[in-house]
């Protein structure tokens, strides 16, 4: 029950991480049947439809279910932390995120349970994705899903930006914040610009779907292409939104592990800005084949190309982060220099990609499935494992089995090459993504045999991560607050796990890497910025997980509406008085909120000191 | 300028090396790194420029990785503190600039190249112009100076520039030909798309379509015959004559109120589903059933043409699932083989 109310940010990461991790081991089991189902030519393992239904599930639910929420968990457990914060801005708004995301989650996966799942890609593209096409629920539930999931995932980056904006500790200036809330702090801004988009594309598919209109039927005067460009408007930002968090975290641990501050803070912080910014400006690269026109291909071109310059920036200040520094090779370190040098060559594809007259050959072939995995899951995955290793202790009071972390890596990491590597020559060799089948003699056969066997090891590497979870978990709760000894910011200068109201008193920020200054200047812990008080805080409320769940059932009443007869011979059919349930539901829960009198409470001096006391 | 030709000049023998060695990966007829036509070599190059350059990105980046993590590992119990170093302009200003330099020399010619590729050849008297509308899960081709509507096998003459309009009919689908020419996407409604490309080469071609398009999208292979210009000739006056029906006349009365209610052969049917007319010529049957001589027979996609038509027509849903042939008829199997039989014989002979 206490889970199910919490408002708590440290709380709520834990259910994000929970949750993610979950759909990540749903995303990766598609992975691996589609694997299967390639590892020879003119396989049947699965069927034509049902291959379709993988490959869709797979993305969608790789980053909207997997990568966002363990961003999100990641990013809710530390901020607040790291700016020297007692919660995020809006509490109850954070709870309301992660209970609107995991109910849309839900109702996309339910998809499988009925039967009808989503079939036309991550991308749906038009008009395979409209009723004439698609004339199963399966994209209703995509539409319905994503746009329950993506309410979630926009409080949340507003949450983040008010927090960033507004809760830093005193002295804490923009220019000293740790990168990873840096990195935080423009991923948001990007989620603020980019998923409406997203809502407005969804809406207006739903529309096309649930109420026969034609913003995307060509037969009607609508238009395939205006999808495209929405949901690209959207999807290019999208994969800025799941790479600027890693890069953050990979800013921390790497300056963290080689006992060094980050080389070129500044420009660190410049590249990170104009990364956010130049995402917006490229969305047509995705359309080269569309037949915009030479005007928009070489301008995309170019402006594509351009991203190069900032990211090679931070690559290279990594480089010399670590020059001349005390490198450890922890876990949480393993992962993010095994990050460096693979999300290089996921960048530089990437480069190759913005030529538009190569990428007439390399667009929706298995080239770009290689590229897009080398960034995603060579970027993003390894420093999602190397933020949660990283953070592990201070999310859990445990530190994760030092062993099984390095064989999680070493098996991940290898099987990760193999299976996507080879990807770029199959390609190149005129393999098309997206294929349930090839034919047998083309020269596919052994490459793909070998980029299955990789995705198992990958599996396997998956395991022994869950399996660490789990020994981890039975040991006693004895993480130092510092665990690494080599801290730099201000979350490890509390406990681990920390106490509900993180710091006992606000801590005074005097410079860049706040707790390694005072370290160095010989204190062994902040000062104060405050006297000891009681502190105020938000009282816990089951409102939010009723909203998330009055939307789940309105979304699936007006899903079904066409199907189920009428409500009581009315004219009112049962799929929308469920509907409108649902919906009543939310808005109920909306007035409670509004009209309950909720002051919070307190916790008083003498239980803040006697935590106090109990730690010294 | 002389600084830079220097510069190229001491690439252009990396950039052979590259070109050598990426041309022997993958099939003539399929492989995007083995182009045989203009359009695919001047894509080929761009790839070849971009690689190279990246090549030398990659190896810094990993040199400098490798070093600093041997050369700067933590020895046992080492409690020092290395020197807190806030940055370094110089450096920092080095690598932005380096990278810029980079992609000038990417960039030029890729914007070159992409107005190259969109020129426009629709009043060209030379160019052979191609109307090609995607369906699911197949692709029809019209000739519309020459009058000819055909269906699976794009048959065009060598060195010629042919000259492409492409759209769908029903989802969005993409024409590629990777050892010719780098893909297009056909758009429903008005928005139409153009390409070029040659073979100077004769040959048959592979071609696939690139953007799903439902259960099928894997399977929706085409093929490019290229041949002499006599030949085409031959081929478009031979794909023109009248067609006999099959002399059978219980099969010809079957093959007319079932297949012709929706395909074409010559003069007779309707042009809804690809058209037959020489249908017994063609490299393969539904795209994917490639046809070969009985012995020479190597995978299981590989069949007489006659096996391949009469699986074909016995369960098209075995071979492509969710096309729109499935269910649509009733067939005995003396009726499958008669009409597998006169397809396998409706050929048309052009080739010199």
């Amino acid at each position: 029950m206490d889970w199910l109310t919490t408002v708590d940010h440290k709380k709520i990461g834990i259910l994000y991480l929970i949750a993610g991790g979950f759909f990540f081991l749903v995303g990766g089991l598609e992975a691996i049947l589609i694997r299967i189902q390639l590892w020879k030519p003119q396989n049947d393992f699965v069927g034509a439809d049902t291959y379709n239904e993988l490959l869709t599930m797979h993305g969608t639910t790789m980053i909207f279910l997997a990568a966002m929420p363990v961003i999100f968990a990641l990013m809710n457990a530390v901020i607040p932390l790291q700016i020297g914060a007692r919660d995020v801005a809006f509490p109850f708004v954070n709870s309301l995120g992660f209970w609107t995301f995991l109910f849309g989650g839900i109702l996309l996966n339910v998809s499988w349970i009925v039967g009808d799942v989503p079939d036309a890609g991550w991308t749906a593209y038009a008009p395979l994705a409209g009723s004439t096409y698609s004339n199963d629920h399966g994209m209703d539930y995509y539409v319905l899903g994503l746009q329950i999931a993506g309410i979630g995932t926009l409080i949340g980056g507003i949450n983040f930006l008010v927090t960033i904006i507004n809760m830093r500790a005193p002295g804490m200036t923009f220019m000293r914040m740790p990168m990873f809330t840096w990195s935080a702090f423009i991923t948001s801004a990007l989620i603020l610009f980019a998923f409406p988009a997203l809502t407005v594309g969804l809406a207006a598919l739903m529309f096309d779907r649930l109420f026969e209109a034609n913003f995307f039927d060509p037969s009607a005067g609508g238009n395939a292409v205006l999808w495209e460009h929405i949901f690209w408007i959207f999807g290019h930002p999208e994969v800025y939104i799941l790479i600027l968090p890693a890069f953050g975290i990979i800013s921390e641990v790497i300056s963290t592990f080689s006992r060094k501050r980050l080389f070129g803070y500044s420009s660190m912080v410049f590249a990170t800005i104009l990364i956010g910014f130049l995402g917006f400006m490229v969305w047509a690269h995705h359309m080269f084949t569309t037949g915009l026109g030479p005007v928009a291909n070489a301008l995309f071109s170019i402006a594509t190309m351009l991203i190069a310059v900032p990211t090679g920036i931070k690559i290279f200040n990594w480089l010399f982060t670590m020059w001349g520094g005390s490198i450890s090779f922890k876990s949480p370190n393993l992962f993010a220099v095994g990050f460096i040098p693979t999300f290089v060559m996921g960048g530089v594809t990437g480069v190759m990609l913005a030529a538009a007259p190569a990428d007439f050959q390399y667009h929706d072939s298995y080239f770009v499935v290689a590229h897009f995995h080398y960034v995603i899951v060579g970027g993003l995955v390894l420093g999602l494992f190397s933020g949660v290793h990283y953070w592990w202790p201070k999310m859990f009071g445990r530190i994760l089995n030092e062993g099984l972390a390095q064989l999680t890596f070493w098996t991940f990491f290898i099987g990760f090459h193999l299976t996507f590597f080879v990807q770029h020559f199959l390609g190149l060799m005129g393999m098309p993504r997206r294929i349930w089948q090839y034919l047998d003699g083309l020269g596919f056969n052994e490459m793909n045999l070998i980029s299955t066997i990789g995705a198992l090891l990958m599996g396997l590497g998956t395991i022994i991560f869950l399996i660490n979870v789990v020994v981890t978990s039975v040991k006693p709760k004895n993480a130092p607050a510092d665990p690494w000894e080599d801290g730099r910011t201000l979350e490890w200068t509390i406990p681990s796990p920390p106490p509900e109201y993180n710091f006992a008193q606000t801590p005074l920020v005097r410079g860049y890497d706040a707790y390694w200054k005072e370290k160095q200047d010989g204190h062994s812990g902040m000062t104060p910025a405050e006297p000891l008080g009681p502190i105020h805080m938000p009282s816990p409320s089951i409102l939010p997980f009723f909203m998330g769940l009055g939307f789940f059932i309105a979304g699936f009443g007006f899903m079904y509406a066409p199907d189920w007869g009428h409500f009581l011979g009315t004219d009112l059919t049962v799929g929308h008085a469920i509907g409108i349930v649902g919906l009543l539901m939310v808005l109920i829960c909306m007035l409670l909120r509004s009209v309950i009198d909720d002051h919070g409470f307190h916790i008083e001096e003498d239980e803040i000191k006697r935590d106090l006391g109990g730690k010294a | 300028m002389m600084n830079r030709w220097q510069y190229f000049k001491r690439l252009a023998p990396l950039m052979a090396i590259m070109a050598l060695v990426l041309a022997a990966c993958g099939r003539e007829d399929l492989s995007t790194l083995n182009p045989q036509g203009p359009v695919a070599e001047e894509q080929f190059d761009l790839m070849v420029t971009a690689i190279v350059i990246m090549s030398l990105v990659i190896v810094v980046v990993f040199a400098i990785c490798l070093y600093v993590i041997i050369r700067f590992r933590r020895r046992k119990g080492d409690k020092s503190i290395p020197k807190q170093v806030e940055g370094s302009h110089k450096l920092e200003i080095v690598w932005t600039v380096i990278p810029i330099i980079l992609l000038i020399i990417l960039g030029v010619p890729t914007v070159q190249s992409v107005f190259n590729l969109a020129k426009d050849y629709s009043n060209d008297p030379d160019a052979v112009k191609v109307i090609v509308t995607s369906h699911q899960y197949w692709w029809e081709f019209e000739y519309p100076e020459l009058g000819i509507k055909t269906a699976q096998e794009l048959v065009i003459p060598t060195g010629k520039t042919i000259w492409i309009e492409a759209k769908t009919a029903d989802v969005l689908h993409s024409f590629w030909i990777p050892s010719l020419a780098g893909k297009i996407d056909t758009n429903p409604g008005g928005n139409t798309n153009y390409m070029y490309f040659s073979a100077p080469k004769e040959g048959v071609y592979l071609g696939k379509c690139a953007e799903l398009c439902g259960p099928s999208h894997g399977l929706m292979d085409f093929k490019v015959k290229s041949v002499d210009p006599a030949s085409f000739d031959r081929w478009a006056t031979a794909i023109k004559e009248p067609v006999a029906l099959p002399s059978d006349p219980a099969i010809a009365e079957v093959f007319e109120s079932k297949c012709l209610t929706c395909h074409a052969v010559g003069a007779f049917g309707g042009p809804a589903f690809p058209n037959l007319t020489g249908i017994g010529s063609r490299e393969s049957v539904a795209g994917i059933l490639v046809n070969v001589e009985a012995d020479d027979k190597q995978y299981e996609h590989e069949d007489t043409v006659y096996n391949n038509l009469y699986k074909w027509i016995k369960d098209p849903e075995a071979v492509k699932p969710g096309n729109l042939m499935s269910n649509q008829y009733d067939l005995t199997d003396e009726e499958i083989e008669g009409i597998a039989q006169y397809l396998s014989e409706l050929t048309l002979d052009f080739e010199q």
